[in-house]
């Protein structure tokens, strides 16, 4: 009975196995669940998602389901993504009224407003039997969004009282479809690990124990090693601002599995293109500069190093002095990039833009040049070559 | 034979979903992954599940050079090597150095037991998956002694993560889930009321109300959570301090009293007074 609905799951996105379908009937024949709608969800829920990301999604799936709307599941993908959601409030209230809310307390009464002013066209919107907009044509149906968790449409009273904990949508913040998850990330970082032995000699050298044992004629000698840790250093250039926010989702990831994965682990950010300055905080970044040329000299050439960066600019910002958008460099940014290649000789560039659109883009075709081609996309088959480019 | 639920203990509030969870899990005998904010009471769920159900608990403590091996057998090769020199008895029974990790600890207890797996994200990425059989089949394999390790008692495995890695699919397949959420200001109240059961309403109210509010400022790093509330109304007991000190009006224009114990990094610290100073310019203007 409950195959349309695992079929009705895994067309909505969720990677269930038949393993967890039938945990899931194992549990039900066991006679865990009990009666109950909401026990029947807790424990499906518990059996079938394995990753608090795909919650909500679940949620969505089952409210749907178990409301005979099974038709509107290409609905559940209709994402509101908050920016739309702000530029929505810049439609429907005038500018007065922003700026009067603004004072007043910022974002989140913005939205209360927004929420209000929906309230008005209720009567509109209710022409049919349900809140969820067919076709999305409206952004706010029952499953409108709003990041403060404020309720646009269907108020709770409007539930039949057995669909109501997956409607809450409490997983709505942790929902988040990646393809490109840190695991996969890790396992392709993976492969640039290098180990060496390090540190203090606390693990038993098994090899040597035998060979100077037996030249003891047979009188233990124990030998010990450092522990092999990972060796490879890694030098981490980060492009923050401007273009690159559509791209700070991946680069965060790559960041913290990168982190997590190094031990020797330096980074830093640039604004487009480097110069002479770079800085670790973003926030402070016009106060606390470290000078490239610190750089150059504080971190070996055993360093390897990995911009990321959309690279895409005018060109004049690479090679003209004074080219840059944000201050007067006196030498062009080209000048430091051959700078900081002659130092680090093992170095790529990941790019996050489409593959498709690099030859369109004078800025990058430069900076391929610059990098001797070795510039990948950041995905997981571009880091996968990229990395064996640095090895 | 009467099945054992569990249903929370006098000191722990579980909520309707985690009860259901760890019920499926105790019943079926699969392991259950928990997940949550950090200070949500993932490592607590396992205590109190062997406390209410009263069975006995091993904990394993994950950590980042744990190897899946080390939760089976370690053979303790440099002890046998020693003892041959020194001509020991022992040293021909070659199960005289095979030294039980916690999985096999828990596998051959007498009744069922709890086994904790704490924070399994801590581990090398490939760890779950080493220990896959393990937790399916229940059973493992000794090479130096050819003995078939069998659990006498599947035990109720709690594994714990603090999302640091992801989990490979093929193990959490194996797995029950549950996600605590960050409890909503009802269910913490009951939480708070089971730690101090005498606790004065006024001050109760007050005290979420303040904690809240730290919790809603945008930007912090770590946000308190449960176990951080708890240590701080501890210290509000400890100190004295009285409900009225923490009203909200005072609060917008002043600091909470001890929030140390609230605000554990420099940063949040600094960006919290911050707000607090803007609000008291904006305030006195």
């Amino acid at each position: 009975m409950l195959i349309p609905f695992f079929f009705a799951l895994r067309d909505g996105g969720l990677k269930v196995s038949v393993t967890e379908l039938l945990t899931l009937l194992e549990a039900l024949r066991a006679g865990v669940a009990g009666y109950s709608v909401d026990d029947f969800y807790y424990l499906a829920r518990a059996a079938l998602v394995k990753d608090e990301s795909r919650l909500d999604r679940f949620d969505r799936i089952f409210a749907a389901y178990f409301r005979g709307v099974d038709d509107k599941l290409a609905d559940l993908f209709a994402e509101l993504p908050e920016d739309w959601l702000r530029r929505e409030t810049e439609l429907l209230l005038s500018e007065e009224e922003r700026a009067a809310i603004e004072s007043a307390g910022g974002f989140a009464e913005l939205m209360e407003a927004l929420r209000q002013r929906l309230d008005d066209q209720e009567g509109r919107h209710e022409g049919g039997s349900r809140w969820i907009g067919t076709a999305g044509t409206s952004p706010f149906g029952a499953y409108g969004y709003n990041p403060e968790g404020v309720r646009i449409g269907q108020a709770g009273s409007r539930h039949r009282s057995a669909v109501k904990v997956w409607d809450r949508r409490h997983y709505r913040n942790l929902d988040d479809t990646l393809e490109l998850g840190t695991r996969n990330i890790k396992v392709a970082l993976r492969r640039l690990r290098r180990f060496a032995r390090e540190g203090a000699a606390d693990e038993l050298d098994l090899d040597a124990t035998i060979d100077n044992t037996a030249r003891n004629a047979g009188l233990l000698d124990i030998r010990m090693v450092p522990e092999r840790h990972n060796a490879v250093k890694v030098l981490l250039c980060l492009d923050v601002g401007g273009s690159m926010d559509d791209h700070v989702r991946v680069c965060e990831e790559l960041f913290s599995a990168a982190r997590s994965e190094f031990k020797h682990l330096e980074y830093f950010y640039f604004h487009n293109f480097v110069y002479e300055n770079l800085w670790k905080d973003n926030r402070r970044r016009h106060t606390e500069k470290t000078p490239t040329r610190d750089v150059l000299r504080t971190y070996g050439m055993d360093y390897k190093l990995v911009f990321v960066g959309d690279a895409t600019m005018s060109p004049y910002e690479i090679v003209y002095a004074g080219g840059s958008v944000e201050h007067w460099n006196e030498e062009a940014g080209a000048v430091w990039m051959q700078r900081l290649l002659r130092t680090y000789p093992k170095a790529i560039w990941l790019n996050p833009e489409p593959l498709e659109r690099w030859a369109y883009t004078p800025s990058i075709k430069l900076i391929r040049e610059l990098v001797d081609d070795r510039m990948y996309p950041l995905t997981i088959a571009g880091l996968d070559e990229g990395i064996r480019a640095l090895r | 034979m009467a099945r054992q639920r569990f249903s929370g203990t006098d000191s722990y509030i579980a909520t309707d979903d985690l009860m259901m969870a760890v019920n499926a899990a105790v019943t079926l005998e699969r392991p259950i992954l928990v997940k949550g904010e950090p200070g949500t009471g993932k490592t607590q769920l396992a205590i109190e599940v062997a406390r209410a159900l009263g069975k006995p608990l091993f904990e394993w403590h994950i950590k980042s050079t744990t190897r899946a091996r080390q939760g089976l057998y370690e053979y303790d090769a440099v002890a046998r090597l020693r003892d041959s020199q020194l001509g020991d008895d022992r040293v021909h029974d070659i199960s005289n150095y095979i030294v039980r990790g916690k999985i096999w600890e828990a596998f051959a207890a007498p009744e069922q037991p709890v086994l904790l797996i704490d924070e399994i994200d801590k581990a090398d990425i490939e760890f779950p998956n080493d220990l896959l059989q393990e937790l399916d089949r229940m059973e493992f394999y000794v090479y130096e002694t050819r003995e078939l390790v069998q659990a006498r008692h599947r035990p109720i495995i709690i594994v714990t993560s603090n999302n640091e890695k992801e989990l490979p699919d093929a193990f959490l397949r194996r797995c029950f889930f549950h996600y605590i959420r960050f409890p909503d200001r009802e269910t913490m109240g009951r939480i708070v009321d089971v730690h101090f059961p005498n606790l004065k309403k006024s001050l109760l109210v007050e005290a979420l109300n303040a904690f809240y509010r730290v919790r809603d400022v945008d930007g912090l790093k770590k946000k308190p959570s449960t176990s951080e509330l708890l240590d701080w109304i501890k210290l509000l007991l400890a100190e004295d301090i009285p409900a009225e000190a923490l009203r909200s009006d005072n609060l917008r224009s002043a600091i909470p009293p001890l929030y140390g114990a609230l605000l554990k990094n420099e940063q949040d610290v600094h960006l919290f007074e911050r707000l607090v100073f803007l609000n008291r310019k904006a305030g006195s203007t």
